[in-house]
């Protein structure tokens, strides 16, 4: 019998591959050049990009490991872009005060998400869906239905400005997977939220506080994503409630996945995400510097999902492996 | 009574919801209370009461579809080019139809024999059909058909072909040896399984059937605009999903029913109509109304679970 390979090692060869496809027909892909203190290149492009989804991803990793989705991250992502920019151009209030105010209102919509799960016992789907159609709603109330630019340096420099010669989204992505990570392996949380997901009943009954994990999980989801929002709002200068993030809970979630977390709960790996996220913008990036015609990047994309969920499924491999055996 | 089994409850409070908002939005509009209110009401949101029939057979097997709002737009685009390169509306009408089929079959085998999560697959298949719209015509296509043109003026022909889907989906669902293989399936794969129902076959069919009724809905919209737009449909696979909860489906799977999608679709319509009735108020109270409406039915049927679950 042979043993089956963990899915995240199936994700990082996906993610070596494509890297090897740009090796050999993407040249200057890996050449990285420094400016004024800065790096640029391909790869710094990818790490740059991937923050946002990578923050969100982070989140939904130890929701989906509940056993629950959230599908409400694009909403929240446009709301605390609203909140920022609206606080950015409306008011007074000192940069510090505007990205708490930001991440607080995350904070809230996540607990909010979390309370309906754990307290209310509501399916996760159902429960985050009333946020998700809802969610971009408020966003618009808030900016009155228009797209509100801003110029503040201060908010621009979030996603714009550079620390130690990496892009902040990649320093603020980096800090989030190390706070996430110490989270979850450093403490017994990372442990619950497992066993949550595994047997919820036979962890209520080992004595592990399930709806407060439940409720922290979808808590962390809610400042991740805005976190993200921040990021996003930041990049463009402008809070657009209807586009902004829109569909980025899909990316989050696919992330996660491809990164070899299963939907059904349970074992949970953030370098899997990492992995997962890297592959999804890869991908993007390699079919822009390609020149593929712009209109069949979610062709390319369906066609990645598609095939990484196929390497993961176990009947699939099966037959694969049996024909193999067989010639 | 059978209509007033404990299981349909939720469906006749969504009708008690239903009934409530027109009256109060009749009292309040002088002209609301019409048939041509009605009919328009219909009309207007056709295209989503197809998408809704079918993405609740698969809610009730157990399963979700997030590929029916991408499949509006890739049909509007596929049918606009057949045309405009000389095929007629009715062939192109068929192989709209047939497409949609064939990639909900495709998506409903993957979800059936490699066991793949369903949220996963249809939305592979959400990325896809938005794909190939976009492959095939970036801009919005103009449809001149003469066939679309008559179809797209009739104030008869939406309301009617959802209507006629309604009842064929309800006689299949209810009356027929497949929809009660569907409820069992989404009740309890595996007991569905031991009882020797064809769970494989059921899983499969769902999503062709979501696939079929989604490209009517396609079609449907492409009589309502006389157009093509790759971007058309842009999140109605939410609204779908949404419409099937406030009809009291559950998304675990295994209960619900059609009418009461059909009832979701028309609160749907209903606010969206009040909205603009009212005509100070933005849109996007729409979606707020909608979520909280959301919220409502949610806790009305964690009630009717709570009952239930004391009086076993």
């Amino acid at each position: 019998m042979r043993r089956a390979l963990h899915p995240t090692v199936w994700a990082f060869l996906a993610w070596l591959l494509l890297l090897g496809v740009n090796l050999a027909f993407t040249p200057g892909f890996f050449s990285i050049e420094v400016r004024d203190g800065r790096f640029y290149g391909s790869l710094i492009d990818v790490l740059n990009h991937s923050s946002p989804v990578l923050l969100a991803a982070l989140g939904m990793t130890l929701v989906i490991a509940t056993k629950g989705v959230d599908l409400s991250v694009g909403s929240v992502v446009a709301i605390s872009g609203a909140v920022a920019a609206l606080m950015v151009t409306k008011g007074q209030a000192p940069l510090p005060t505007i990205l708490a105010v930001s991440v607080g209102v995350g904070l809230a919509l996540g607990l909010w998400n979390g309370l309906l799960v754990s307290v209310f016992g509501i399916q996760p789907m159902v429960a985050t869906l009333v946020l998700m159609v809802s969610g971009r709603g408020i966003a618009q109330l808030l900016t009155d239905g228009q797209i509100i630019t801003f110029q503040d340096p201060g908010l621009a420099s979030v996603a714009g400005g550079s620390l130690l010669g990496l892009p902040n989204p990649v320093v603020v992505a980096a800090c989030g997977l190390g706070v996430v990570a110490a989270l979850a392996r450093w403490t017994a949380f990372g442990t619950m939220v497992e066993s949550v997901g595994d047997n919820e009943r036979a962890a209520h009954l080992a004595g592990v506080p399930t709806r407060w994990v439940k409720l922290g999980a979808y808590a962390v989801c809610g400042v991740g994503s805005a976190i993200a929002g921040l990021i996003v709002c930041s990049y463009t200068k402008a809070a657009d409630a209807n586009n902004a993030g829109l569909y980025l809970e899909l990316d989050a979630i696919l992330a996660v996945v491809a990164g070899g977390t299963a939907m059904t709960g349970g074992r949970f790996t953030l370098v899997g995400t990492v992995v997962g996220a890297l592959i999804l913008q890869t991908l993007t990036t390699t079919i822009l510097t390609k020149g593929v015609p712009v209109q069949w990047t979610l062709v390319v994309k369906a066609v990645a999902v598609l095939v990484v969920c196929l390497l993961q499924s176990d009947p699939f491999r099966r037959t694969v492996l049996s024909r193999r055996s067989a010639a | 009574m059978k209509a007033f089994r404990r299981s349909n409850l939720p469906v006749w409070a969504t009708l008690v919801v239903f009934v409530l908002a027109v009256t109060a939005a009749s009292l309040r509009y002088e002209h609301f209370f019409s048939f041509d209110v009605f009919l328009n009401l219909l009309r207007d949101n056709a295209f989503l009461g197809l998408a809704a029939i079918g993405v609740t057979f698969v809610i009730l097997s157990g399963g979700i579809d997030l590929s029916v709002g991408a499949m509006i737009g890739f049909v509007g685009v596929f049918c606009a080019t057949l045309m405009n390169a000389g095929v007629p509306g009715s062939a192109a009408i068929l192989l709209a139809l047939a497409v949609g089929t064939l990639v909900g079959l495709g998506m409903g085998s993957l979800v059936a024999f490699y066991d793949l999560p369903p949220f996963l697959v249809t939305l592979a298949g959400m990325f896809l059909l938005r794909g190939m719209a976009l492959v095939i015509s970036m801009e919005a296509l103009r449809i001149d058909d003469p066939l679309f043109q008559a179809l797209g003026h009739s104030k008869w022909v939406a309301p009617g072909l959802l209507i006629a889907v309604l009842l064929l989906g309800v006689y299949l669902a209810n009356f027929r040896p497949f929809g009660r293989a569907v409820y069992a399936v989404g009740g309890n794969e595996q007991s569905a399984l031991l009882m020797g129902l064809p769970v494989r076959r059921t899983k499969v069919l769902v999503y062709g059937l979501s696939g079929f009724c989604s490209s009517l809905g396609g079609v449907v919209f492409a009589f309502y605009t006389l157009s093509g737009n790759a971007n058309s449909g842009m999140t109605l696979e939410l609204d779908a999903i949404a419409a099937a909860v406030i009809g009291g489906t559950l998304l675990t799977g295994g209960v619900g029913h059609l009418f009461g999608t059909l009832l979701g679709v028309l609160i749907l319509g209903t606010i969206q109509t009040v909205i603009s009735f009212e005509g100070t108020l933005s849109s996007w109270w729409t979606r707020i109304a909608v979520g909280l409406l959301l919220l409502a039915f949610i806790g009305l049927q964690k009630l009717f679970q709570a009952g239930r679950s004391e009086t076993p």
